[in-house]
């Protein structure tokens, strides 16, 4: 996933500063970061920052990153969850995508099976409409879905994706039966830009990111975004502003194994805190435009069992899942 | 002319030492992956991401396009040697390439083949230079219903690989249909024929699928015929590179390739493959020789893909550089590269990065030209490959397809597929059921598959819609006269009885 809106996370930032003073010096040799997706992705991206930042701050002495890519994550989960079950000092990079993939796949090894340590990123959604598109605000599109949804192709990534479920939530939030909705979905990358750029379909959604230029080019027109407030430097509305009640963050976050002991989730803990509280990590935010959302140990566990409930009952809205 | 004041201010950017190196570098680095099967230029950039974190962006990406343009170079060398292609892109190749291996004639496809990729990189790279911004607007003008038409254009290949009876040809194209159809289904997320096997969800990888069917099968059919003690080393044939005749009969394909290579490949949803697949088919029909394919191995039939496929590597930068779209697994690395950099890819990149985009432009032709002398040499060393003694020979090329399996995704899942169609492509090839139409099945069916019912969406069930947008009824009439065409001029020009000498066509 491409991220680069505009970095805002200053009162985060502080937050954490608070955090990191109170951590003890504990320094991990080796850390073991396991990616259940092909290198280059978003999650892969994280895992080398995190990488570069923990060793260039002397947390740790050295990392190895084990790919294991395939079905959103339903493929290296299990891996994760059966053979890493005692390593002390290996985390899983993942997130939200995982969480849908888990549920659409009927995987029979659940995320909560593994140790939450910390969110790191998350990046909000856009949904825009190509330049000629009659639709000029967010609610035209709505207005549009509740006069016949099936007339409203939208473009996004994989079925069941996090670009699937802002538009199962919005269709929700709107009256409009998610079954209903015309959802187009387009493997990765520029396909789904592309059918937008050509005119193909009525509407898109995805990272703020994937559009960025595309929006500052005068090719794509923003409706509105799906964070919690206006965001400096992105000239939308929020989906709530335009009347929408719908929020939704792609986040990205690290996991222990199973079984980890409370002593090695506190060090994990810590130091995914001191990495946070960095510079460097801060640096690494702001050239990617990751939007830093730190949350940790028992408040990140209660958290991801949240957004679990919350896209299950969205997906089973769309059909996707049972 | 503007581009070419931005081309020149372009060499001047890439023929500085350092840049060279890391053009030389990448160029030789991407021609060994594309040798090595199993590991593709994607995968080999994603583990050189972390380098942006050292050099300056230009030389990255200097490095990672000689990566890609020199995979492309590198992937045809086993094809033709020993039958395993290393891409998907190079699966067509092997088709005649490695029975032109197999007559002598290993040299002259090699050739044929570097120096394709040379003339269509070229072409392709001044494609970019002065067409991108035509190209592209062309390219968005496929939508859905058009792509679909495409597929069925290009389904029309499979009537130059059915083999002497129709029938096991279908039967082999619906095979291909089935293991393309296995894993997630694209538009409705719902898994199907996975049986629970969660490494199946992502679909088979068409080169497992060519690896077993073509090398696997190919070594199992060898082994059954018993000729023990006696190896029949195949003797090189003629000169060693090309002869008059074999030059007079590849330029015409090199040129067209690349025709069809280019803007397919600047299609969104393009890719590298269908071009090949059209290339194989017009050049079979353009042959003076056709009855040199599927037997002794016709030159035309490794120019033609081999451009094609060279040329669509360039189209593929063009919507990325134009517009910041990433359209190929490789393209999308680099994107993701150029914003390590904090760079941000979009169309207004040749703007507010002339430097690196011409740099990388100029440095493409450059490239071109490090592969061709990189790689000509290499032929006297390669085709010494084919006097190994056959069992000798055939061993090595099952242990190549089995570590280069293992290295595509490191699940022992791909090892047990590849030798249960190993075993698939044995049978086949004992009853004569050609294999090419599973692979032209398996990349095309769900590529089809996927066009057709996006168009229906869009387009609320309406399925005119693929003869009323004038693109997509141009292709199906292309598809219909390119089926029909020659069968009715045979008819019309010589009436008198002639024997079944010609391929069936009749689907």
């Amino acid at each position: 996933m491409i991220d680069r809106r505009q970095f805002l996370a200053a009162g985060a930032a502080a937050s954490v500063l608070g955090f990191a003073g109170a951590g003890h010096a504990q320094s991990v040799d080796q850390l073991q970061l396991f990616v259940p997706a092909a290198p280059g992705g978003g999650w892969d991206q994280t895992a080398r920052a995190i990488e570069l930042v923990m060793r260039g701050e002397k947390l740790i002495g050295t990392a190895q990153i084990t790919n294991v890519p395939g079905a959103g994550g339903a493929v290296g989960l299990p891996q994760f969850v059966g053979q890493w079950r005692n390593r002390p000092n290996a985390m899983m990079v993942a997130g939200m995508v995982m969480v849908g993939a888990l549920i659409a796949n009927k995987s029979p090894v659940k995320l909560a099976q593994t140790t939450p340590i910390a969110r790191l990123t998350g990046e909000f959604l856009a949904v825009v409409v190509p330049a000629q598109s009659p639709f000029k605000t967010a609610k035209d599109m709505v207005d549009a879905m509740k006069a016949d949804a099936s007339k409203v192709p939208v473009a996004g990534g994989s079925a069941g994706g996090s670009d699937h479920i802002l538009l199962g939530m919005i269709g929700k939030a709107a009256g409009v039966t998610p079954s209903k909705l015309n959802y187009i979905p387009y493997a990765g990358g520029g396909q789904a830009l592309a059918a937008l750029l050509g005119n193909q379909v009525a509407a898109g959604i995805s990272g703020y990111g994937e559009f960025a230029e595309q929006v500052k080019a005068g090719k794509l027109r923003l409706l509105a975004i799906s964070a919690d407030k206006r965001q400096e430097g992105i000239d939308a509305p929020t989906l709530k502003e335009s009347g929408v009640d719908v929020e939704l963050f792609n986040w990205r976050g690290v996991f222990a194994p199973p079984g980890a002991s409370e002593e090695q989730k506190k060090t994990l803990v810590s130091l995914v805190e001191k990495m946070a509280a960095s510079s460097a990590w801060q640096e690494e935010l702001k050239k990617r435009d990751w939007t830093g959302i730190l949350l940790t140990g028992d408040a990140y566990a209660k958290f991801v069992a949240e957004e679990n409930a919350r896209i299950e009952a969205i997906l089973k809205d769309l059909g996707l899942a049972a | 002319m503007e581009s070419l004041s931005s081309l020149a201010g372009g060499f001047a950017v890439a023929l500085t030492p350092n840049n060279l190196m890391w053009c030389l570098v990448g160029t030789t680095l991407g021609t060994a992956i594309g040798v090595l099967p199993g590991l593709g230029p994607a995968l080999t950039i994603a583990l050189l991401l972390p380098i942006t974190f050292k050099v300056d962006p230009t030389a990255a990406f200097i490095l990672f396009a000689g990566i890609y343009y020199g995979a492309m170079y590198g992937g045809s060398t086993t094809s033709i040697l020993l039958n395993t292609p290393g891409e998907s892109a190079t699966i067509v190749t092997a088709m005649e390439g490695n029975r032109m291996a197999r007559s002598g004639r290993a040299g002259a496809a090699l050739a044929t083949s570097a120096i394709g990729s040379f003339v269509a990189g070229t072409v392709g790279t001044m494609g970019i230079t002065f067409l991108a911004p035509v190209v592209v607007e062309f390219a968005l003008k496929f939508g859905p219903a058009e792509y679909f038409s495409l597929m069925v254009l290009a389904f029309v290949t499979v009537s130059a690989v059915l083999g002497a009876s129709a029938v096991r040809g279908l039967a082999a194209l619906f095979l291909g249909f089935y293991l393309g159809m296995i894993g997630i289904d694209g538009q409705t997320g719902q898994p199907r024929f996975t049986f629970g096997i969660l490494e199946l969800l992502d679909g088979v990888n068409v080169i497992v699928v060519a690896v077993g069917l073509f090398a696997v099968g190919e070594t199992l059919y060898v082994a059954s015929r018993r000729y023990a003690g006696k190896d029949e080393i195949i003797p090189l044939r003629g000169s060693l590179y090309m002869t008059r005749e074999e030059w007079s009969r590849s330029w015409k394909p090199w040129l067209r390739g690349t025709a069809l290579g280019f803007p397919i490949g600047a299609m969104p949803a393009g890719g590298a493959e269908i071009p090949t697949f059209l290339s194989y088919w017009v050049e079979k029909r353009f042959s003076r020789k056709p009855e040199e394919f599927g037997t002794v191995g016709a030159i035309e039939g490794v120019a033609g893909p081999e451009a094609a496929n060279n040329a669509s590597a360039a189209g593929v930068l063009v919507p990325m550089l134009t517009l910041g779209l990433p359209t190929s697994a490789t393209a999308a690395i680099m994107l993701s590269a150029f914003q390590s950099y904090g760079i941000n890819p979009g169309p207004l990149l040749f703007q507010t990065q002339p430097a690196l985009v011409w740099g990388l432009i100029a440095s493409l032709y450059i490239a071109n030209v490090v592969l061709l002398v990189l790689n000509l040499p290499l032929i006297g060393l390669w085709v010494r490959i084919l006097k190994i003694p056959a069992p000798l020979l055939y061993a090595g090329i099952l242990v190549f397809a089995t570590i280069g399996t293992y290295g595509i995704s490191q699940s022992p899942v791909d090892l047990i597929l590849l030798y249960v169609l190993g075993g698939i492509g044995f049978v086949m090839r004992r009853y004569d059921f050609p294999t090419a139409p599973v692979i032209i099945g398996m990349i095309l069916g769900p590529l089809a598959e996927t066009e057709f019912r996006r168009a229906m969406s869009i387009n609320n069930g309406d399925w005119t819609v693929f003869f009323t947008q004038p693109l997509s009824a141009a292709l199906l009439a292309i598809a219909v006269l390119a089926l029909l065409g020659p069968r009715l001029w045979d008819l019309a020009t010589r009436r008198q009885h002639r024997g079944p000498e010609h391929v069936p066509g009749d689907a």
